[in-house]
C-alpha cells in the first residue's frame, strides 16, 4: 500500500518537476534583449521599403516594428543568421547589405576579383615591356639612364644654383 | 514679371551659347578670325545673362513668390533667409539652374586668359564649354522649368510658364517648405562645393577636346589647365568631405559615409581625377604615358556627367534621389554623344600620343605613381560594378539586390593600405632610378620611428592586427614626410647661411610643388588615421532613460541630466536634453542633443551632442521615433575614436592645394637685382 | 582588338542604360497587359493562383497595416467583396506589402476583412506588377487582362463597382 502511493507521489513529483522545467528553459534562453542586440542585428539588414537605410537608423514606424520583431525573435532564442533568413524570406533579397553569393550574384563578387588579377597582370606585362630600352629611333642620349646622371642631389642642384649667380653677377 | 525676367535670361543664354557653338566651329573651319572672336565675346555672355536667372529665382524665393511652382516646393514663410536663399538648390529644377550658373561661370572666367598663344584651342575651349552649357540650359528650358506658375483656368489649377487661355495666377499661401534633413548649414556648402568640383572638369576637358581636335599631341594643353585641374580637385575633394561632415553632423547614424549610389557616383570622378593629377605629372616630368592623362581626363569628364544623370534620372534608389523626373532620356542622349565624341577623337589620335615608356626601376616615382593610378581605376572600376550592378541583376533575374558597404570596404580598405604604403616611399623616390640601397638608407631612420606606430598602439591595448599595421604605415609616411624635409631644409643650410626658416621658405619656393605634395599628402594621411579610428574602433550604444539615469560606453559614462522644450520662431518645436559627460566620474563636459520638430512639414530632425577632442569623439543623439520627455528619453551614443583627423586633415589638404596654386614669383636666381652696374 | 573591346563595352553600356532608364519610367503594369501570374498563401494557409480564377473577374488589391491611405477604403472593399460575393464570379484577393504578420492580422480584423488576404513574399507579387506604393488595385478580367489600375485608394464602394461592372454582363 504504502508502496504505491510513494509510487504515484514519484509520479506526481516528476509530472510537477516537468512542468515546472519548462518556464525554466525559456527564461534560460534569452533575457530581455537590450538595444543594442536588437541593433547590432538591424545594422546588417536594410530597411525594405525606405531606399538604402539601415534598418538600425530608420525611423519609420514600420522600421520600429521591424525592429520589434528582431527584438521578439532574439528573446525567442533565434540566432542572428535566422533572424537575417527570415526577413529574407519574407521581403526579397535586398534586405541584406551585399547579395547572397547564389546563383547569378557570384557575378557581383567574382568582377572585382577579375578586375584586380587582370589589372595586375596587365600592369607586370607592361612594366617587363618597359623596362627594356626602346629601339634605336628613340633619342640616345635621353634613354642612357644611371643614377649618377639623372640622380642629381639637392647639394648639387644648390651648387649648380651658386654657380648661376655668380656668373649672373659677375 | 521677376519669373519672366528670369526665364528670359535663362532662352537667352541658350541662343548665344547655341550660336557661340556654331561661330566657333564655322570661325575655326574656315580660319576667319572674327568669328572666333563673337564666339568669345558669346561665350563672355553666358555668365551675366544666367546670373541674371539665378538671382531672379532667388529673388522669387526670398519674396515668397509661391505662386511659383519650384517656390512652393522647396520654400515655406517660416524659413530664415539663409534657407530660402539656399532652397535656390533644394529641388531638381533650381539645381539644375545653379549648376549651369556655376558652369557659365568656369567657361567665361577662360574666356578672360590671354589667348594669343594659344589661338588655335580657343574656338574648340568655346565648342566643348557652350556645348555642355547648352545642354544644361535645354533642360532647364524644356524639361525642369524653374519659373512654372500655378494657373487658375476654370476649375483645375494648371502649372505652365506661359498664361494659359482664360487662366489667370494663383498663389498659395505658403509652402511646403524645404525638407528638415536639409535645413543645416551643410545645405549651405555642401552642395555648392559638390557642383564646383564637379563643372571644374570642363574647363582641363575642354584643352583637351581642343588638342585632340586640333591634332596636336604635345602637353600645352596640360600647362593650361593646371590650375584649373588642382581648383577642380580640391573643389571635388571639399564637396565630398563636407558631404561626409554633414552627414556625420545630422544624420545620426554616427558616420560619415554611407556607400550610397550617389555618394559613390561622386567618388568615382574623384579617384580618376585624382589619377588624372598624378598621370599629369608622369608626362611633364618624364615625357612618358602621353595616353594616360587624356584617357583619364576624359574619363573623369564623363564620369561627372554620368554622375550627375544617375542622380537625377530615377535610376538609383538612394537616400538622395531627387524626385522622379523626365529628363532621364535626353540626358542619355548627351551622355551617349559625349562619350562617343570624346572616345572617337581618343581614338583617332591614339597613335600621336605613343611616347616612349620607359620604367627603370620599381621604386622610381614614375613607378609608384603608375602604380597608384592602377589603384585608384581598381577602385573605380569596383565601384563603378558595384553601382550598376542592382540595375544588371534586376534585369536578369528579376530581383532586387542591395550592394552595400560590406562589399565596398572589403576593397577600399586594402587599397587604402596600399596606398598608404607607397606613400611612405614616395617623397623619397626620385625620377627615373631609384636604387634599393639608396632607398635604404633614406628610410632606416624614418622606420625606427615609424615603430612607435607599432608600439603605442600595442601597448594601449590594441590587439586586431589590421589596426595595428594601419598605425604603423600612417606613423611612417608621417616620419618620411618629417624626415625627408629635414633632410632638405639642412642640405639647403648648408650650401647657403641662412636661418632655418629662411632655409624652409626657400625650400618651399624652390620645389613647391614637390612640397605642396608632400603637405597634401600628410593631410590625406590624417584622413587616413580618422578613417581607421572610426572604422576599426567605433562602439555605439542605445539605452532608453529618464531624468538622471546614467548609460555607460566606455571609457565614457553620460548622464541625462534635464529636459528643455521650447518653440522656436520659425516654426520648430525644440526637446532639447542636457547631458553630462562624464569619465571615472569627473564631469567632462555638457553636451546638448536635440529633436526638433518641425511643424510646417510635420517632421522631426535630431542633431547630435558631440564632445570633440583630438583623441576622440563622444556622440549622444536622441532617437526620434521615441518619446523625449523628462521620464524616458532614447539616447543613442557613439563613441568614435580619432575622428576629429578626418577633418584636420582636410585643413591640411587645402593648405596644400593652396600653396601647389599659389602664383609663381617671375624672378629667378639670376634676379632683377643683379643686373651689372 | 582594343578598340572592338572598348567600343563594345561602351556600346553595352549604353543599351543597359538605356534600357534600366526605360524600365524606371515605366510605371505599374498596365491596361490591356496580361495580369502577371502569382501564387499567394494566405494568412490562414490556403494557396490561391492567380490562373485558376481564369473565367473570373479578379481584384487584386495591394495593401499594408502601416499605410495610412489604404485605411480610408479597407471597409469599401470588404463591402464590395459581400456585394459581389453570392455571384461566385469576383473573386478578392489582397495582397499584403512588406508588412508584419500580427499587424496584418490586426489591420484585418479592425476593418473586417473576410475575403482572402497573404503577405507578399520575397516581394515578388508587387515586383511583378511593378508597384510603386500602396495602395494599389488591379482589376483583371475574365481572361487574365488588366482591365484597369487604381492606383491610391478608391474613394468609395460606388467607385469600386464602377471599375468592375463594366466586365460583367
Amino acid at each position: 500500500m504504502i508502496q504505491k502511493t510513494n509510487r504515484n507521489l514519484l509520479w506526481i513529483l516528476a509530472f510537477v518537476l516537468l512542468i515546472s522545467l519548462i518556464p525554466v528553459s525559456t527564461f534560460a534562453q534569452g533575457s530581455d534583449p537590450t538595444d543594442d542586440d536588437v541593433n547590432a542585428v538591424a545594422k546588417q539588414l536594410y530597411c525594405p521599403v525606405c531606399e538604402n537605410i539601415p534598418l538600425d537608423t530608420c525611423g519609420t514606424t514600420a522600421c520600429e516594428q521591424w525592429r520589434g520583431i528582431i527584438r521578439d525573435k532574439l528573446a525567442d532564442g533565434w540566432t542572428e543568421d535566422e533572424i537575417k533568413t527570415y526577413f529574407v524570406n519574407q521581403y526579397g533579397d535586398r534586405v541584406l547589405a551585399e547579395p547572397p553569393p547564389r546563383g547569378f550574384n557570384w557575378i557581383v563578387y567574382a568582377v572585382p576579383v577579375i578586375i584586380f588579377i587582370g589589372g595586375g597582370y596587365l600592369f607586370y606585362r607592361g612594366f617587363q615591356q618597359w623596362r627594356s630600352p626602346e629601339p634605336a629611333r628613340n633619342d640616345r642620349k635621353k634613354t642612357k639612364t644611371t643614377s649618377k646622371s639623372v640622380n642629381l642631389s639637392e647639394e648639387d642642384i644648390s651648387r649648380v644654383e651658386e654657380e648661376l649667380r655668380k656668373r649672373s653677377q659677375g | 514679371m521677376v519669373a519672366e525676367i528670369g526665364f528670359g535670361s535663362l532662352f537667352i543664354s541658350l541662343i548665344v551659347s547655341i550660336y557661340g557653338v556654331i561661330a566657333a566651329i564655322y570661325g575655326a573651319n574656315n580660319h576667319q578670325k572674327k568669328w572666333i572672336t563673337s564666339a568669345q565675346h558669346a561665350m563672355r555672355l553666358v555668365f551675366p545673362l544666367l546670373t541674371i536667372s539665378v538671382g531672379s529665382l532667388i529673388y522669387l524665393l526670398i519674396n515668397n513668390n509661391f505662386e511659383v511652382v519650384y517656390v512652393s516646393n522647396v520654400s515655406s514663410l517660416s524659413m530664415p533667409l539663409y534657407l530660402k536663399i539656399t532652397a535656390l538648390w533644394g529641388g531638381q529644377a533650381g539645381s539644375l539652374l545653379f549648376w549651369s550658373w556655376l558652369l557659365a561661370g568656369f567657361i567665361t572666367a577662360v574666356t578672360f586668359k590671354k589667348w594669343d598663344r594659344d589661338q588655335d584651342f580657343l574656338p574648340w575651349v568655346i565648342v566643348v564649354g557652350l556645348g555642355t552649357l547648352a545642354f544644361f540650359v535645354v533642360l532647364n528650358t524644356f524639361f525642369e522649368n524653374p519659373f512654372v506658375r500655378y494657373w487658375q483656368v476654370n476649375q483645375d489649377i494648371v502649372q505652365s510658364f506661359s498664361q494659359p487661355a482664360g487662366g489667370f495666377i494663383i498663389g498659395p499661401r505658403d509652402g511646403g517648405g524645404l525638407n528638415p534633413l536639409l535645413r543645416h548649414p551643410g545645405m549651405i556648402i555642401h552642395p555648392p562645393m559638390q557642383y564646383l568640383g564637379f563643372v571644374a572638369f570642363i574647363v582641363p576637358f575642354a584643352y583637351a577636346m581642343a588638342s585632340l581636335i586640333t591634332g596636336r599631341s604635345d602637353d600645352r594643353w596640360i600647362q593650361l589647365s593646371r590650375r584649373w585641374t588642382l581648383w577642380a580637385w580640391l573643389f571635388l575633394s571639399l564637396g565630398l568631405i563636407l558631404g561626409a561632415r554633414w552627414a556625420y553632423d545630422v544624420l545620426g547614424w554616427g558616420g560619415y559615409w554611407g556607400w550610397d549610389p550617389v555618394e559613390i557616383s561622386a567618388l568615382m570622378p574623384w579617384l580618376s581625377g585624382t589619377a588624372f593629377l598624378h598621370a599629369v605629372l608622369i608626362q611633364e616630368k618624364r615625357g612618358m604615358f602621353k595616353q594616360w592623362p587624356i584617357v583619364l581626363i576624359i574619363l573623369t569628364y564623363n564620369l561627372v556627367i554620368f554622375g550627375t544623370f544617375l542622380t537625377r534620372s530615377g535610376l538609383l534608389s538612394s537616400v538622395h534621389s531627387f524626385a522622379r523626373s523626365t529628363i532621364g532620356p535626353i540626358f542619355l542622349a548627351f551622355i551617349a554623344f559625349t562619350i562617343i565624341v570624346s572616345f572617337w577623337l581618343l581614338s583617332s589620335r591614339w597613335d600621336k600620343f605613343k611616347s616612349r615608356q620607359e620604367l627603370t626601376s620599381f621604386f622610381s616615382k614614375e613607378t609608384l605613381i603608375l602604380i597608384s593610378i592602377i589603384l585608384l581605376l581598381g577602385m573605380l572600376a569596383t565601384s563603378f560594378w558595384g553601382v550598376i550592378f542592382p540595375n544588371i541583376s534586376e534585369l536578369v533575374t528579376g530581383a532586387k539586390v542591395t550592394v552595400g558597404p560590406p562589399f565596398y570596404e572589403r576593397v577600399a580598405a586594402p587599397i587604402l593600405g596600399a596606398i598608404l604604403t607607397i606613400m611612405v616611399i614616395c617623397p623619397l623616390a626620385v625620377w627615373s632610378y631609384v636604387s634599393f640601397k639608396h632607398l635604404g638608407k633614406l628610410l632606416w631612420k624614418p622606420f625606427i620611428v615609424s615603430l612607435l606606430g607599432i608600439i603605442l598602439p600595442i601597448l594601449g591595448g590594441l590587439t586586431k592586427v589590421p589596426a595595428v599595421i594601419a598605425f604603423w604605415l600612417v606613423a611612417f609616411v608621417l616620419a618620411v614626410n618629417g624626415f625627408e624635409f629635414v633632410r632638405r631644409t639642412r642640405l639647403r643650410r648648408k650650401t647657403e647661411s641662412e636661418s632655418f626658416l629662411e632655409a624652409v621658405s626657400r625650400v618651399f619656393h624652390r620645389n613647391k610643388r614637390s612640397y605642396a605634395a608632400m603637405i597634401i599628402h600628410v593631410g590625406i594621411v590624417f584622413m587616413a588615421l580618422g578613417i581607421i579610428g572610426i572604422e576599426f574602433f567605433q562602439t555605439e550604444t542605445q539605452g532608453t532613460l529618464a531624468e538622471g539615469q546614467e548609460i555607460q560606453l566606455a571609457p565614457y559614462t553620460m548622464e541625462y541630466e534635464k529636459l528643455e522644450i521650447f518653440d522656436t520662431p520659425d516654426a520648430r518645436n525644440v526637446a532639447r536634453a542636457v547631458v553630462l559627460v562624464k569619465k571615472d566620474g569627473v564631469v567632462l563636459d555638457e553636451i546638448y542633443p536635440r529633436r526638433d520638430f518641425y511643424y510646417d512639414s510635420n517632421q522631426p530632425v535630431t542633431i547630435p551632442g558631440v564632445r570633440s577632442t583630438l583623441v576622440d569623439d563622444f556622440y549622444v543623439i536622441l532617437v526620434d521615433w521615441k518619446s523625449v520627455t523628462s521620464e524616458g528619453a532614447t539616447f543613442k551614443v557613439y563613441h568614435n575614436p580619432l575622428v576629429q583627423w578626418l577633418w584636420i586633415g582636410t585643413w591640411v589638404i587645402i593648405g596644400g592645394v593652396v600653396i601647389a596654386t599659389w602664383p609663381e614669383k617671375k624672378s629667378s636666381s639670376a634676379g632683377k637685382n643683379t643686373r651689372v652696374k | 582588338m582594343k578598340k572592338i573591346l572598348l567600343w563594345g563595352g561602351l556600346g553595352l553600356l549604353l543599351v543597359f542604360l538605356s534600357i534600366g532608364l526605360y524600365r524606371s519610367q515605366q510605371g505599374q503594369v498596365g491596361a490591356g497587359e496580361i495580369a502577371p501570374d502569382f501564387e499567394l498563401i494566405t494568412f490562414s494557409g490556403e494557396t490561391h493562383q492567380l490562373s485558376d480564377f481564369r473565367g473570373s473577374v479578379v481584384v487584386v488589391n495591394f495593401w499594408a497595416s502601416w499605410c495610412e491611405s489604404c485605411k480610408p477604403e479597407a471597409k469599401d472593399l470588404e463591402d464590395a467583396y459581400q456585394y459581389y460575393r453570392a455571384r461566385g464570379d469576383v473573386i478578392f484577393l489582397g495582397v499584403d506589402y512588406v508588412d508584419i504578420e500580427p499587424e496584418a492580422l490586426a489591420y484585418l480584423e479592425e476593418f473586417g476583412i473576410t475575403y482572402p488576404n497573404g503577405p507578399d513574399l520575397r516581394t515578388e507579387i508587387s515586383q511583378a506588377y511593378r508597384v510603386r506604393g500602396v495602395p494599389e488595385t488591379f482589376i483583371i478580367d475574365q481572361n487574365g487582362v488588366i482591365s484597369h489600375v487604381q492606383i491610391g485608394p478608391y474613394s468609395s464602394f460606388d467607385h469600386i463597382r464602377s471599375t468592375i461592372d463594366p466586365l460583367l454582363d
